[in-house]
């Protein structure tokens, strides 16, 4: 069974803080990390190969530096790591992503199934799966907690849903996106790691994979960010003094009468 | 691209720290975009001297926008109830209609929703679109997908709206990309831009650290998925008129998906995105069976029951309670937030909360910088009080 899995390099820290005078963004400096829901992917990669036999490729579309982080996932496992790195793929939103992504796909030899972590933690979005499963024509299902069964050309799953899960069979090739109760990552092996140091990540800029530039980057993106600010939390709590019972019967007063002002509007 | 205009800057550095990306250096006294810039434009508005220059370059194929009209709504069902966050699209739909001066329409897949319509367009819905047929019953992600992309192709809205629901997350990305347009994740304020009429998109990101606005100028429909209970539905009015439409439409035949068994472990009533009344606990219950308190008080006031990263990963409750980053997203009216520091993983989940009422040890805990009520105290003291106190008065 041959697997290919996305990740993308995000920032080490979602934290973000303002610096009031300047009003500016401090940043806690932090390493650049796989996104911590492809490495839930990574793994589930790993173990179906490791079951079934066949290759897991890593695959993600960044700066050429982003080459580091996909050769340390040989260490636990992987057996290729691809990387689209092209001036002409910077400022992709989700859908020039998918076609990057589709179309550097579309060119390997085969697969049967792809894997993504849930969402990246910078943007949040969880959209480059199903999208990416457009592009390639083939099923997806999203928030997979588990793998009941995998075979040729068959799948079937655990979809973790608003209040609670149900069971999924799809056909293959399919993508699926996974959640972090899917496995526990394992850490590097030392055999691994001598690997890792040995294997080349592949370089593929937009003309290596065919890809129309007009439908990469920012000029492929339909949409575009006007403005980001940092919101405020200018809330001050009320606090409510003395026992724990004089604190509960504020508290209740204050709730109950709002509840009570909201019936009477 | 992004271009620093040497010219103007001063090198300040003011854009180097307003990058999220790190992707801004000083060199010579004058900013210098790294290549890993993902064209963000964050920089741009942080600029005091007008010297960062950005520019989308035009595409070529752009569509005709005038043939696009209307705003819809994704009537998402199940077990044929029509959830919550519909009638909150429609509220939100509605302004945005009035503002465009257009009509709103809601999308309804499913089998025998004939009595649902009524009630759609006593909630704003000027027109609602029914597709019915056996096997749209539940939800599938290639059929639903299929058949709205054919309704978007004969009737052209120019807005969609879909609730950030775990299938409208998987529903919406597949349709944007079928149709090449632009989609706006888990959006929680719109608006329209008076001088081009597009649909101005506000959308946390980073956690909820960051928020954007972000725009689909040139394509069209403008598609977001909109978080559950942050829009207001309207008062239904059973006197408003609407039009009911059965389009016809190819069924897909060939399904290469199936859900085959729905389980639902979330034991509540109400489930937690959908819940009015969230109880949540934190590592600083103590223990397992001390969760108890929380559930008790949950339910007494009719509400769900939530957790912290920490005590999902401790094993005191299961994932599928997890409010954060890496669990679920949750607006409720009123979110208890019980023995939890507020770590900015967990506030990301629920900072969008009306009433926030932190009950904790620790006064300084971060809990408290986004609460609108704060007991400092201890937290199993405090809950049995409160069980007690609205038992009493409920």
């Amino acid at each position: 069974m041959d697997i290919i899995v996305c990740v993308k390099q995000v920032p080490g820290t979602t934290e973000i803080k303002m610096n009031k005078e300047t009003n500016t963004i401090i940043r806690e400096g932090a390493e650049a990390i796989i996104n911590p829901f492809d490495e839930y992917a990574i793994e589930e990669g790993v173990r179906i190969k490791e079951k079934m036999g066949g290759s897991v490729t890593v695959l993600s579309m960044g700066i050429p530096k982003v080459a580091d982080l996909l050769r340390e996932t040989i260490a636990v496992g992987v057996d290729n790591a691809v990387l689209l790195t092209d001036r002409a793929f910077a400022g992709a939103d989700t859908l020039a992503t998918s076609y990057a992504l589709a179309t550097a796909i579309k060119n390997m030899e085969s697969y049967d199934l792809i894997v993504c972590g849930k969402q990246a933690i910078d943007g949040d979005t969880a959209q480059v799966g199903p999208s990416l499963a457009e592009k390639l024509g083939i099923p997806h299902t999203t928030n997979v907690k588990k793998i009941e069964e995998i075979k040729e050309g068959y799948i079937r799953c655990q979809r973790m849903t608003d209040d609670g899960y149900e069971t999924i069979e799809m056909s293959l090739p399919a993508v699926i996106t996974v959640v972090k109760e899917i496995n526990e990552p394992r850490l590097p092996s030392l055999k691994g790691k001598l690997r890792a140091k040995k294997t080349e990540v592949k370089l593929l800029t937009a003309e290596d994979i065919g890809a129309d530039v007009n439908l990469c980057g920012l000029k492929g993106s339909p949409t575009q960010v006007i403005e980001t600010f940092v919101p405020e939390f200018e809330v001050k709590a009320e606090m409510f003094e003395g026992s724990a019972k004089e604190q509960a019967k504020s508290l209740a007063d204050a709730l109950l009468s709002m509840k009570y002002a909201k019936r009477v509007d | 691209m992004i271009n620093i205009i040497d010219e103007k800057c001063v090198g300040c550095g003011v854009c180097v720290s307003a990058c999220p990306f790190d992707a801004i250096d000083i060199k010579d006294d004058k900013a210098v975009i790294l290549d890993n810039c993902t064209i963000c434009g964050s920089c741009v508005s942080s600029c005091n001297f007008d010297a960062i220059d950005f520019q989308k370059e035009e595409s070529d194929d752009t569509i005709d926008k005038s043939e696009y009209h209307g705003i819809w709504v994704f009537g998402e069902q199940r077990n044929n109830e029509v959830l919550p966050v519909v009638f909150e699209l429609l509220g939100e739909g509605r302004k945005l209609a009035e503002e465009l001066a257009v009509p709103l329409s809601v999308v309804l897949m499913g089998s025998n929703l004939a009595d649902k319509a009524h009630t759609l367009i006593s909630y704003g819905a000027d027109n609602v679109y029914m597709v019915e047929d056996e096997s749209l019953e539940t939800y599938n992600d290639q059929s639903y997908t299929d058949i709205f992309t054919q309704l978007v192709n004969t009737y052209k809205p120019e807005i969609i709206l879909i609730g950030a629901t775990t299938y409208g997350r998987s529903l919406a990305p597949r349709i944007a990309s079928r149709l090449n347009t632009g989609l706006t994740a888990d959006c929680t304020y719109l608006s329209i831009d008076k001088e081009t009429g597009n649909l101005m998109q506000t959308r946390p990101a980073f956690g909820g650290n960051l928020m954007a606005t972000i725009v689909c100028p040139d394509r069209r429909p403008q598609m977001s998925t909109v978080r559950p209970k942050v829009m207001k539905p309207i008062e239904p009015d059973s006197t408003r008129t609407g039009e009911v439409i059965r389009p016809n439409v190819n069924i897909p035949e060939n399904i290469k998906i199936k859900v085959i068994d729905q389980v639902q472990t979330l034991c509540e009533k109400v489930s937690l995105t959908e819940a009015d009344i969230i109880v949540a606990g934190g590592r600083g219950m103590g223990e397992p069976k001390n969760f108890e308190l929380v559930k008790e008080l949950a339910d007494v006031l009719g509400g769900a029951v939530g957790a912290t990263r920490a005590t999902v990963d401790a094993g005191w409750i299961d994932y599928s309670h997890q409010v954060g980053q890496t669990g679920k997203t949750v607006g409720p009216k009123v979110y208890f937030a019980c023995g939890i520091s507020g770590a900015v993983q967990h506030l990301a989940g629920m900072s969008s909360s009306d009433i926030i009422i932190a009950i904790n040890k620790d006064a300084d805990a971060p809990i408290f910088k986004v609460a609108t009520y704060g007991i400092v105290g201890d937290v199993l003291e405090v809950l049995p009080e409160l069980i007690k106190e609205f038992k009493g008065r409920l």
